[in-house]
Parts: structure tokens; C-alpha cells; sequence
């Protein structure tokens, strides 16, 4: 399954699947309000049916909060008019909304063969050990959540690194070390391409199609149509 | 190959191209100009004619795909670009992304042209967060330009383009798979038929292409179809761009003609690492059979691959040079096929989970000789017996291991480790130099992203 992700775990090492956590952390309530209520009415706005907007909606919890609580996900559902079983089946689906507390940097590591036949596992494994036993969690200094990344698309400058989704390429162990201690003391280098990647809030907001200027109108599908769309098989 | 001039990386020496106005300087826009003035049915026609077979792995004619397209249906129609690239090994798109956006966003205007489409969806991997921010830059300029809106260059043609982000989920990839996340639910396939042709996004008849597809069809429209059907062979015809990583000096993206065999391939990307013979290779990415030396001559388009063993998939070769395990190898992909199996049937989710259970063994060295059929086993009751083409990808790297290195699984298995793990070896390779870029004639040195120094990194 694709697994959330606090299930991430370097597979190819252990393959076992970390225990998911007994508790659900969650916030209290709202997480969605004035300026980012608005943001969701015209995020769901843009599509010719509401339920599209789920996936935006929800890395618009992530832009809030930095993570995706289930009080997020009950005020999503409440905003869609679907229940809360039904976004978290969702959310659950997708490994870029992170179900609970993250750092504030995402750092991912292509560890597919492309990389890891030039390094990549070898460099998962330092950032493990720099970042010590809670980092696939969140690091103690709230800085940082380590992921084991599926290829990234970035094959040719092996091994890549993202921070949150930003890529570096061709990174060696000295050089991670270093970014490591630069973001720790407040200095985030610029990526390949695309800047100096923001915190995981700022990025969400990316994500949710904030970016986007150009929201479209509503499209003329008749009333009712494609609600129903997604039952498999359908 | 020599007068290979490039089509699809023509601009990706140009840092400029990305902006509307360096598209437009270099010729951007004109095939949908030539598209606006013919009948939407006539520019099927000449899509159709031009040979064009999707990019995205399977190689379904373009024209054919675009004309199953009902019209009248009361229903609106769809176009839905994947940009959701995510097969290891394969890299071309989220390049014509970031160096080349306008003439994607042009070919998906004639696409929606052609099928009478007034509302176009980019599914974009949620990963690219910047390959998805260069397309809504462009998508905002050309708003602004008249490419897009009411009215489009003063055709009468109406056209609005969202991009929507994707989160993390191979799958999604898989077109219905695309459909149903667009929608706002798990990405999870759907039976089929109905096909998106008929009952797509909100079931309504859509299109779904690739980008490396609809990046070829202005060209097809500028040029004519049967100059684009010039190049390449009589049944893939084009150029294509070829992602090629792994052990090779130059890994990168290369254009050349579709039909250009593996061997020549592999010299442009500057040949096997450090003059290490190859070992094993894959033609399209990790869900297409390992190819040998023994294929290198193959002609790389759809039948001639498929006539060596394996499929041409999204034209990624992955390189092993023959310090590689292929056990090692096959055990990751497996890995990557069992995180990503969506989980909606059982022999994939839980024959992806098996097998690497038994991989795993083996490449610790603690495997049996049964191990070996046990794996072609399950495999075998994988195949063709889920519901979308993951499972069948999945069993790929497996069999096909299997079928050319049976003795390394067996020296694994003999020895009680793996025969390659030399502890001896720098845990980092170097790192490789700069990637490839576009070939022929007019090869170019592509501007590469910003490298990062050691020294200014430390705070
Ligand atoms: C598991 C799976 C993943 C896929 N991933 C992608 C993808 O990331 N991008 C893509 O264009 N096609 C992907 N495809 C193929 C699509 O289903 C579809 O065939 C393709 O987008 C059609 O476009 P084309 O006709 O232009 O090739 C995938 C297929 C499967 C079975
Ligand atoms: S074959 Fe695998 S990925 Fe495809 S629908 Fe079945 S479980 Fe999901
Ligand atoms: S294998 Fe690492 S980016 Fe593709």
C-alpha cells in the first residue's frame, strides 16, 4: 500500500513496516480560518466538481499547520460535505501529506537503483546517523523529517537529495553533511533549481495551486453528473 | 543519426525558451495557428498520419486515441495531460517541463482543439514543485498573451488549463488511476472498459497523453505529418528523448530518432563508467525485462523491443555494469513495486510483498535453490491477473532476472552472500559529470542547474 508517511522506513534495509503510532496526535480547533477559509471556497471553485479540491484542500490544512491533523481532516470534510472516514481514506493514500508533526525540512533520498548504484542508500544512511534514531519522525530540534524517496525523476544527477521537494543533485556524504549544519543554523542553500526551498508550510501552500494565477470558471458539467464518479469500476 | 537535427531539446540550450517570448522568438505558436485555421477533425487527421504512438509506455497511436473521442454526447470532453512521471529511471518529462514549457502547453491547446475540449487538467507529480511552478508560470502567460482564455488568437476557440498537484503516489501515473485522484479520491485503477474515451474525469469523454507526446505535436502541426513520419521508423516514427542513468559516463536525457539502437545510445551518453563492461540494461524503465550485451543492437522503437524480450516502456535505460548485483537490483525495484501496489488487488499487493520478502533473503545469503521457481511462481500468478499494468511491471525485473542471471541468484544462494558485496569499495561513488543534453549535429552543452559548493554552504 502506499503508506503515509509515518510508516517510511528504509525498506530495502529492515523491510519491516514501523508500528503506526498508538495514538494519533491531533490540534485543536479550527485550523481553517479567515484568509485560508476563503482560499479553500476558491480553490474548490476551480473545479467543475467540489470533491477535487480534497487533495488542495488538504495541503491547505498542511499550510496551516504543518502537518495534516484529523481536525484538518474534519473541517475538509464538513467544507466538502463528506465525512471524515472518507478524506481520511484520502489522506492516508498519499505520502506527500504527512500525518503527523514533520520538520520544518522534508529532506528526501532517492535510494531506486539509478541512485543507489551511485551512492544513494550509502547517503540515506548517513543522513540517518547525522540526524540521529527519530529523524524518519521528526528530529528533537524540530528541524527535520528524513524520507526514503521512490526515484524522483532526477535519475541522471545521482545520488539527488530534496529538501522539501526541492532537488540537489549529485550529492556526496560531505556535502549533506553540511547542508545539515547550515539549515541548522538558519541556512538553507539554494537548490539546482527553483531557490531556496521554503518550510514545509510554505511549500503546502505551493502545492494547494496557491501558486496558480489562474483559476478558471467553473466548467459547465450538468448538474449532477461525475459525483459519482469514483466508485471503482464505475 | 549524423543529420540528426534535434526537435523535441531544440530549446533546452536556451535559458530563455521557457519565457513565451523566447518560445515565440524561436518559432513557438505556430503550429496552433496552423491547427486554428483547419477543421478540428482535419488536425486529427494529421496527427494520425504523422505516426505519433503515446510516449507514456504503451505506444497507443495519438490520432487513433484523439478520434475515439464521442462528440454531442451533451457531456463537456477533457483533457487531461500526465505529468505525473514517476517510473524509476525515466526522466524526459520533468525536463521538457522545466526547460521547455510553452511547447507542451501548445501541444495540449491543439489537443483540446482537435477534440472540442474547453477545460484541460495537467496532473502534475506532486514531487516537481518546481517543474509544476515554471508550467504555471508559462499557463499564466499565456493567459495573458491570448493562448489561453476566451477567444484564443482570435479563433473563437475557448480553452481554461488548470494544473493540479499530485501527492505522492506512483500509481497515479496509471491513467484511470489519474482520473480517479483528480476526482478526489485514492488513486486506485478502474476497470475498464468504460474507457476514458467515453467515460473519463467526471464520466465524461477525455483524453489522456503524455507529456513527452503532446510536446511532439506542435512540431507534427508546424512541419506536417509526414516529415515528423520521416524520422524514425515506418512504426514508430518521430524522435524521442531516451533517459539514460545508472552506469553510464554521461547519464542523461538524449534525443535521437526513435528506432536508434541501444548500442548507440549508450555511446552518447559517453559509454560504460570507468570502461566497466555492461552487465544488464532496461529498455524502458524498471517495469520493461532486463536486456543483455547480447540486445545492444536492437533497434530501440516499440517492435523491435518487444521482439528482443522486453517493451521500449518510456525509453529509460537503466545501466548495470558488472560490479552491479542484478539480485541487489531486482530487490529494490521489487521494493519499489510493493510500496507503490495500490493495494486494490491481491495477487499484485500481496505478490509484490512476498517477493521481496524472498528477495531480500536471497541477497542476505540466506536463499534456497527453491527460492528461485518459487519467485517464477508467484510471479506467474501476477501476470495478466490484476487489474492495471503495475503487476505485470512488477514481475518484470523478476523473471526476467531470472531468465538471464539465473547463476548469480544460484552463486547467491551456493556462497551464502552476495558474490559482489566488496566491502572494500567506496561506499560513495564519484559523483558523475554533467548530464547529456540533446545530440546530432547541433549537440549542445545544456545549462545545468546550480551546482552547490561545500564551501558556502556552511553557515
Ligand atoms: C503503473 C502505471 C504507471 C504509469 N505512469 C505513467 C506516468 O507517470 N506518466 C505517463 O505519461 N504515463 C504513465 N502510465 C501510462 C498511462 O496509463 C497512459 O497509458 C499514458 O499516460 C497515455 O499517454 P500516451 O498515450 O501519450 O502515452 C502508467 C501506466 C501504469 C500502468
Ligand atoms: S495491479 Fe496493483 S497497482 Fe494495479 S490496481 Fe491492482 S493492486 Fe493496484
Ligand atoms: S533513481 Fe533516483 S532519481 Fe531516479
Amino acid at each position: 500500500m502506499t503508506e503515509a508517511g509515518h510508516l517510511r522506513v528504509p525498506q530495502w534495509q529492515t523491510g519491516q513496516l514501523a508500528p503506526v503510532a498508538a495514538a494519533r496526535e491531533d490540534v485543536e480547533g479550527p485550523v481553517l480560518t479567515g484568509d485560508a477559509r476563503r482560499l479553500a471556497e476558491r480553490t474548490i471553485a476551480k473545479y467543475p466538481v467540489r470533491r477535487s479540491a480534497l487533495v488542495p484542500l488538504l495541503y491547505l490544512v498542511q499550510s496551516e499547520v504543518g502537518w495534516v491533523p484529523r481536525q484538518g481532516m474534519r473541517e475538509v470534510a464538513e467544507i466538502l460535505g463528506l465525512t471524515t472516514a472518507e478524506v481520511e481514506a484520502v489522506a492516508t493514500f498519499y505520502t506527500m501529506l504527512k500525518l503527523h508533526p514533520c520538520g520544518k525540512y522534508v529532506v528526501s533520498i532517492c535510494t531506486n537503483p539509478s541512485c543507489a548504484l551511485l551512492g544513494g542508500r550509502a547517503l540515506y544512511e548517513r543522513a540517518k546517523e547525522i540526524l540521529g534514531e527519530q529523524c524518519e519522525h521528526i528530529t528533537p530540534d524540530g528541524m527535520f523529517t528524513l524520507e526514503e524517496e521512490e526515484c524522483l525523476a532526477a535519475c541522471d544527477k545521482a545520488p539527488v537529495l530534496a529538501v522539501n521537494y526541492l532537488f540537489y543533485d549529485r550529492v556526496s556524504q560531505e556535502l549533506l553533511e553540511r547542508m545539515i549544519e547550515g539549515i541548522r543554523a538558519g541556512h538553507v542553500p539554494e537548490a539546482a533549481r527553483g531557490g531556496v526551498p521554503g518550510e514545509l508550510k510554505d511549500v503546502s501552500r505551493t502545492l494547494a495551486g496557491m501558486g496558480s494565477q489562474t483559476p478558471p470558471q467553473p466548467d459547465t458539467v450538468p448538474a449532477g453528473e461525475g459525483e459519482g464518479g469514483g466508485a471503482p469500476g464505475g | 543519426m549524423a543529420e540528426f537535427e534535434p526537435v523535441l531539446t531544440a530549446r533546452w540550450g536556451n535559458p530563455d525558451a521557457a519565457s513565451i517570448d523566447g518560445y515565440l522568438e524561436t518559432g513557438g505558436y505556430q503550429g496552433l495557428r496552423k491547427a486554428l485555421d483547419m477543421e478540428p477533425d482535419a488536425v486529427i487527421e494529421e496527427v494520425k498520419a504523422s505516426g505519433l504512438r503515446g510516449r507514456g509506455g504503451a505506444g497507443f497511436p495519438t490520432g487513433t486515441k484523439w478520434s475515439f473521442i464521442p462528440q454531442n454526447t451533451g457531456k463537456p470532453v477533457y483533457v487531461t495531460v500526465n505529468a505525473d512521471e514517476s517510473e524509476p529511471g525515466t526522466f524526459n518529462n520533468r525536463e521538457l517541463l522545466e526547460r521547455d514549457p510553452h511547447q507542451l502547453l501548445e501541444g495540449a491547446i491543439i489537443c483540446a482543439y482537435a477534440v472540442r475540449c474547453h477545460t484541460l487538467f495537467v496532473y502534475c507529480r506532486g514531487e516537481f514543485v518546481w517543474p509544476g511552478t515554471v508550467l504555471e508560470r508559462a499557463v499564466a502567460e499565456a493567459y495573458d498573451r491570448g493562448y489561453l482564455g476566451e477567444d484564443i488568437q482570435g479563433s473563437g476557440f475557448d480553452l481554461d488549463v488548470m494544473v493540479h498537484r499530485g501527492a505522492g503516489a506512483y500509481i497515479c501515473g496509471e491513467e484511470t488511476a489519474l482520473l480517479e485522484s483528480l476526482e478526489g479520491y485514492r488513486g486506485q485503477p478502474r476497470l475498464r472498459p468504460p474507457f476514458p474515451a467515453v467515460e473519463g474525469l467526471y464520466k465524461s469523454p477525455t483524453v489522456i497523453n503524455n507529456v513527452e507526446t503532446l510536446s511532439c505535436v506542435p512540431h507534427v502541426m508546424d512541419r506536417g505529418a509526414s516529415w515528423f513520419a520521416s524520422i524514425g521508423t515506418e512504426k514508430s516514427t518521430g524522435p524521442g528523448i531516451f533517459s539514460i542513468s545508472g552506469k553510464v559516463e554521461r547519464p542523461g536525457n538524449y534525443e535521437a530518432p526513435m528506432g536508434t539502437p541501444a548500442r548507440e545510445l549508450i555511446e552518447m551518453a559517453g559509454g560504460i563508467r570507468g570502461g566497466k563492461r555492461l552487465k544488464a540494461w532496461t529498455p524502458g524503465g524498471s517495469s520493461t525485462p532486463y536486456l543483455t550485451p547480447e540486445h545492444l543492437d536492437t533497434p530501440m522503437d516499440f517492435d523491435s523491443v518487444q521482439a528482443a524480450g522486453s517493451l521500449l516502456g518510456t525509453k529509460a535505460m537503466i545501466v548495470l555494469d558488472e560490479t552491479d548485483c542484478v539480485v541487489d537490483a531486482t530487490l529494490r525495484f521489487t521494493q519499489f513495486y510493493a510500496h507503490e501496489s495500490c493495494g486494490k488487488c491481491t495477487p499484485c499487493r500481496e505478490g509484490t510483498w512476498w517477493m521481496e520478502r524472498v528477495l531480500r533473503r536471497m541477497e542476505a545469503g540466506h536463499g534456497r535453490t527453491e527460492d528461485i521457481d518459487l519467485m517464477h511462481d508467484v510471479g506467474q500468478n501476477m501476470l495478466f491477473k490484476s487489474f492495471c499494468a503495475l503487476a505485470d511491471g512488477a514481475v518484470s525485473p523478476i523473471d526476467s532476472s531470472i531468465k538471464y542471471f539465473r547463476d548469480e541468484y544460484e552463486e547467491h544462494v551456493r556462497l551464502g552472500r552476495c558474490p559482489l558485496k566488496d566491502e572494500g569499495r567506496p561506499r560513495l561513488e564519484a559523483a558523475s559529470p554533467r548530464s547529456g543534453g540533446t545530440t546530432g549535429e547541433t549537440a549542445q552543452e545544456l545549462p545545468e542547474g546550480r551546482e552547490l559548493s561545500l564551501g558556502e554552504v556552511l553557515a
